[in-house]
């Protein structure tokens, strides 16, 4: 009997760390797409990083930054008593850094796309800020978020480099889809790894083709 | 009464210039202001509404302040009792009509101001359409209605009708009109269509490298004081021809063609698209109703 667990952590690790991203993606596209900053450009190069990066040097640099020997990954082990290197928690942080411009661009390029008028007459309708995002900004750059959305949890799904740097390889904790496929081809078990790589194509593939098929229809309603 | 002074500066397709207007319009009124493109109209409007800070301003509605950069203080855009109607029409692409205008209520208030809206600006066919499916002059009446429904006391209308034929437009002056009589209300009109600000408003001020260098009753400020014609309209030159040894003017008059003769002199500083008075002054015009064929 194959063992499950690998695709329940891939798709448990892919769903938080796509919710994650939602939550910190949306002001962060929003800062990008209105602002006239001189920052605006660096961190824009920032969040582009992981496109052009190797994810091993990504992964080293977060093994180093997360290891409890220093700065930051002591900061967190004495404050929060969590470890982020060889653990769930640390894959989770480094899954949100390695997808962030797939969740931020669509968002960005969405909101850029949307007449700053919207937002106007939303105001001077007496609505405040809060409302005026989840009634008239965020429901109008619904394929955007969408789009933002799948491309996150499949990069996330996809990961291989970074996870192998900063979470290893343990069962139950750490050992994602990706990471079993290799090991048990590695262990030439083709069987098992086949039935892995079929699992995460039949899944993925779904995913996509629903999502393409809501956004088209979507698009279509408003029209009628 | 609504008051208001403001000093920003802009920059334009022109160069920087320096706004620096004060204005006031009696309550219920209906005020134009002229101007050409980048004269800074829309950035008055901008001001009223809240959604953009002036160097230096001062703003108060029937005595409430809404700006005074004096002492800094200043109201939200949420907080005036507004009604904006955007260039763009700016509705809300992902609500029906309908939810277009019930996105505008205020807390507790009564839906019937909807409906009343729906049937005062004849969207009954509507109610149940997107945005993106209306014509220019539906989304404009949805636009209209939208800014309505919170009952706004001064109601701010960014050039609504430049987008649209003539035969629309001069349906929705009338709606224009209408709204703003029955919901007495405080209008502010930019245009730079002078038949339009002819037919509709009380005042005119005319804004030119951001400063206002006249304002009055439209025909105070558009005629030539040196006319004392009763017989008078405001046109624009659509086409200047020699025949024989005169010249023949065709002047667009609101959206029908006038004929006239002109000299040589005349026509010396004239050029297509000019803004021109035709008038007269020794005869007294007649007038008649036309009488329309009894249909059988």
């Amino acid at each position: 009997m194959i063992d499950l667990q690998p695709l329940f952590t891939t798709f448990r690790l892919a769903l938080i760390t796509t919710a994650i991203l939602l939550v910190i993606s949306v002001p962060l596209a929003s800062w990008l797409a209105h602002s006239r900053s001189r920052f605006k450009t660096i961190i824009e190069a920032l969040v582009s990083m992981p496109l052009v990066l190797p994810p091993s040097v990504l992964g080293f640099y977060f093994l180093v930054a997360f290891g409890p020997a220093h700065g930051f990954g002591k900061f967190i082990e004495h404050y929060f008593n969590t470890r982020l290197v060889f653990s769930f928690p640390g894959l989770v942080v480094a899954s949100v850094i390695y997808s962030l411009p797939f969740m931020v661009h669509p968002i960005q390029a969405g909101l850029a796309g949307l007449s700053p008028g919207l937002k106007e007459a939303s105001f001077s309708l007496g609505k405040g800020r809060m409302e005026t995002l989840f009634k008239v900004t965020l429901p109008n750059i619904k394929p955007s978020l969408l789009t933002g959305v799948v491309l996150a949890f499949a990069h996330t799904i996809g990961e291989f480099g970074v996870v192998l740097m900063i979470g290893g390889n343990i069962p139950g904790q750490t050992r994602v889809a990706s990471i079993a496929i290799y090991d048990e081809v590695e262990a030439m078990n083709y069987h098992a790894a086949n039935v892995y790589a079929m699992i995460l194509f039949a899944i993925t593939f779904s995913i996509l083709l629903i999502v393409y098929f809501v956004n088209h229809r979507y698009v279509i309603t408003r029209q009628l | 009464m609504i008051s208001f002074s403001i000093c920003k500066s802009l920059q334009t397709a022109h160069g920087n210039i320096t706004l620096d207007i004060s204005c006031e319009i009696p309550s219920g009124q209906l005020a134009t202001i002229y101007g050409a493109s980048g004269a800074g109209k829309t950035t008055i409007l901008r001001i009223l509404a809240g959604l953009l800070q002036p160097e230096k301003g001062h703003i108060t509605l029937d005595g409430n302040t809404w700006l005074d950069t004096a002492n800094g203080s200043g109201l939200l855009p949420q907080k005036r009792s507004i009604g904006f109607v955007f260039q763009d029409y700016a509705l809300f692409p992902n609500m029906t009509v309908r939810k277009n205008l019930e996105y505008a209520l205020e807390k507790r208030q009564d839906k019937k101001a909807i409906d009343e809206l729906i049937e005062v600006m004849e969207l009954q066919e509507l109610h149940n359409r997107y945005p993106d499916t209306l014509s220019g002059g539906q989304k404009q009446r949805v636009a209209l209605a939208r800014a309505l429904v919170r009952k706004p006391q001064l109601l701010l209308l960014d050039e609504p009708l430049s987008a649209l034929d003539i035969d629309m437009r001069l349906k929705l002056q009338d709606h224009i009109l209408q709204v703003h009589k029955h919901y007495k209300l405080t209008t502010l009109l930019v245009s730079h269509d002078i038949s339009e600000l002819f037919r509709m408003s009380d005042k005119v001020f005319v804004l030119e490298q951001g400063k206002i260098i006249k304002e009055g009753p439209p025909f105070a400020v558009f005629s030539n004081p040196q006319a004392s014609g009763k017989f008078q309209f405001t046109g624009e030159v659509v086409s200047i021809e020699k025949e024989d040894v005169v010249y023949v003017v065709s002047v667009l008059i609101y959206n029908s063609i006038a004929k006239v003769v002109a000299t040589a002199g005349d026509v010396q500083n004239l050029k297509l698209g000019d803004t021109v008075s035709v008038f007269s002054k020794a005869f007294n015009p007649i007038i008649r109703k036309i009488e329309m064929p009894i249909k059988k």
